[in-house]
């Protein structure tokens, strides 16, 4: 269970498949697939195949824990968004998710976090390996101080997938909408493009290695309106490719953007408060009809 | 006094120890600009003082002919001996600034950062003695045993020098490389030292600059050469600038002292344009670091 190989679970990731995987998956769903949900869970009547299932998480920094008893399942090719006001674990949860929490010390995780049915903190998994199947796409732009051609072909380059490569990061710059304004200018430096340009170079950098998930932190948030709308069009445009995670503090982005929307907050019912998972579901319910009162209050705008 | 403002209707002129105050603000700031001053003097005197008595001695000649007319074979021999001693010392510094900044935690760099120091602030005549009892005693005299001192000597330059240039790679940078699956061996070899390179090779050019200097270990390691023939073999006393400005003052005739200025010229003139293309290099690339 804890093997992190990627043809034990019905599927080869990528390398050099005509078709994405992620095309074929859908088509291959089955029940006997590992993480696949029953329909009797209350999740609807289609059987959604699972690539997190984060059971009973609690997450500590040293002495102090940021997260409490979360337990939440993510489906393939949807997107998924995380809220909740600042401090309550969304960043800290999102990065349990591929393993960036590993470096910072004192990090501690209990419970079980199941990526395709495979212990993602089992004692095989390779830290590295996580990463180049989990991308990542950070609050601030953070662009390589390359070429924006370089940033792209990068990974891929580093990865051993030398081949077609500036197919891959065409590619890779069409997927994230950048293509038709850098297309003239491949080799100049990153650091001239705009923050949203920029943010979207860091997308296509992270869907040049065709990952299996994209993990978003917060991606718009450093952008102004237009190129945040630019960033969520865009994110239209990948989702069904991409199992995507994001955290956002905008709700009204959440709204836009998520197929299911998770809330978290802290609870404050211990003497330390801790963050907690208090609600997850349908991102239209979660807005028009949430169950608890702390969501109404949040979704309604009374605080947060 | 009670302490509240005395009157407030009163002039706005100092009051109360305010007068004071002042003056000795003013003592502390004449004082430490004096001090400033002292230290850009001495270096001004020793330059002048320098080129005054050295630049009798320059001619094309003297920098590039053997003895007994010029000082050709001490220029090349420092270089060998330097370029040598920075062969070593330039991948072990950066390989362990790479270890100190990437791969150790805090409690395994501290002591390691604090041992850099110490082995900077060792007594130049203390390496050399050592190198003389591992390479020279019972063996002989060779470019090659200054080069592994003055390696001693460049080594915590180097390592703390690219350790902080390779500080200034902002974390976001790694935390991006890593988010994309990729070795970190990898990342360091193509996003942080890339950033770095510039910083890297300026802390390096400092390090042989204070290295040609060096004189202890070179009497220990290469001082009874033979300064009327070019060498470039390392594994046999090699000449070299210190030594030679060294016995040149020695000698009894005021020429050898005209010499000995004139050699000191021609180093020191060759480390301050090192030292300040280094600096030059080094403000370039945290520029592009910074932006």
């Amino acid at each position: 269970m804890t093997n992190l190989d990627p043809t034990a679970n019905g599927f080869d990731m990528m390398v050099d498949a005509p078709v994405p995987p992620r095309f074929r998956i859908r088509a291959e769903a089955t029940t006997e697939n590992l993480g696949t949900v029953a329909p009797q869970n209350g999740h609807g009547s289609i059987a959604h195949e699972v690539v997190f299932d984060s059971q009973a998480i609690d997450v500590f920094y040293g002495a102090k824990q940021a997260l409490k008893d979360v337990s939440l399942r993510i489906r393939r090719g949807e997107i998924t968004a995380l809220i909740g006001p600042s401090g309550c674990g969304k960043t800290t949860f999102l990065r349990s998710l591929n393993r960036m929490n590993d470096t910072i010390s004192g990090f501690r995780i209990d419970g079980q976090i199941l990526y395709h049915g495979h212990d993602l903190y089992g004692g095989n998994v390779d830290h590295v390996e996580v990463r180049r199947r989990i991308g990542m796409v950070f609050q601030k732009p953070n662009p390589f101080p390359k070429s924006i051609y370089d940033n792209v072909a990068w990974a891929p380059r580093n990865l051993g997938l030398k081949q077609d490569l500036h197919d891959r990061v065409e590619k890779a710059l069409r997927g994230a909408a950048l293509w038709d304004e850098v297309k003239d200018r491949l080799k100049d430096s990153a650091l001239g493009l705009s923050g949203g340009q920029q943010q979207r170079l860091c997308i296509a950098r992270a869907i040049a290695i065709e990952p299996d998930v994209l993990l978003l932190d917060e991606p718009a948030s450093a952008l102004d309106p237009i190129a945040t709308a630019a960033i969520e069009e865009l994110m239209h445009t990948l989702k069904g490719r991409f199992t995507i995670v994001i955290v956002t503090h905008n709700m009204q982005q959440a709204g836009r953007v998520a197929d299911r929307t998770a809330f978290f907050s802290l609870d404050t019912s211990e003497a330390k408060p801790v963050g907690a998972l208090i609600e997850f579901t349908d991102t239209g319910t979660m807005f028009t009809n949430p169950a608890d009162p702390r969501t109404r209050d949040y979704v309604s705008g009374r605080f947060g | 006094m009670s302490g509240g403002i005395p009157d407030p209707t009163a002039p706005l002129t100092p009051s109360g120890n305010l007068r004071r105050r002042q003056i000795v603000s003013k003592v502390t700031e004449y004082g430490a600009t004096a001090a400033a001053v002292v230290a850009v003097a001495v270096l001004v005197i020793v330059i002048y003082s320098v080129v005054s008595k050295g630049a009798a001695a320059i001619s094309l000649d003297f920098v590039f002919s053997a003895a007994p007319t010029g000082v050709g074979p001490a220029l090349l021999g420092t270089g060998v001996i330097v370029l040598i001693a920075t062969a070593i010392a330039m991948p072990l510094g950066v390989l362990i600034a790479i270890f100190l900044t990437e791969y150790s935690g805090n409690r395994a760099a501290g002591p390691i950062r604090m041992t850099l120091d110490l082995i900077n602030g060792l007594p130049s005549i203390i390496i050399g003695l050592f190198i003389f009892g591992l390479l020279v005693d019972h063996k002989q005299q060779s470019g090659f045993a200054a080069s592994v001192a003055l390696a001693i000597i460049e080594l915590p330059l180097i390592a703390r020098g690219s350790q902080e240039v390779l500080l200034l790679v902002p974390h976001s940078m790694r935390e991006a490389a890593d988010a994309l699956g990729v070795a970190r061996w990898r990342s360091v070899l193509t996003v942080v030292l890339p950033s770095a390179l510039g910083g890297i090779v300026t802390s390096t050019i400092l390090a042989v600059a204070r290295a040609a200097g060096e004189t202890a270990p070179l009497i220990f390691a290469t001082s009874v050469f033979d300064a009327t023939t070019f060498s470039v073999n390392p594994f046999e006393a090699l000449p070299n600038v210190p030594v030679t400005i060294y016995t040149l003052s020695e000698e009894g005739n005021p020429e050898g002292f005209t010499e000995a200025w004139g050699l000191s010229l021609v180093l020191i003139s060759l480390i301050l344009f090192a030292s300040l293309g280094a600096r030059a290099l080094l403000a370039r690339s945290k520029r592009k670091l910074a932006s």
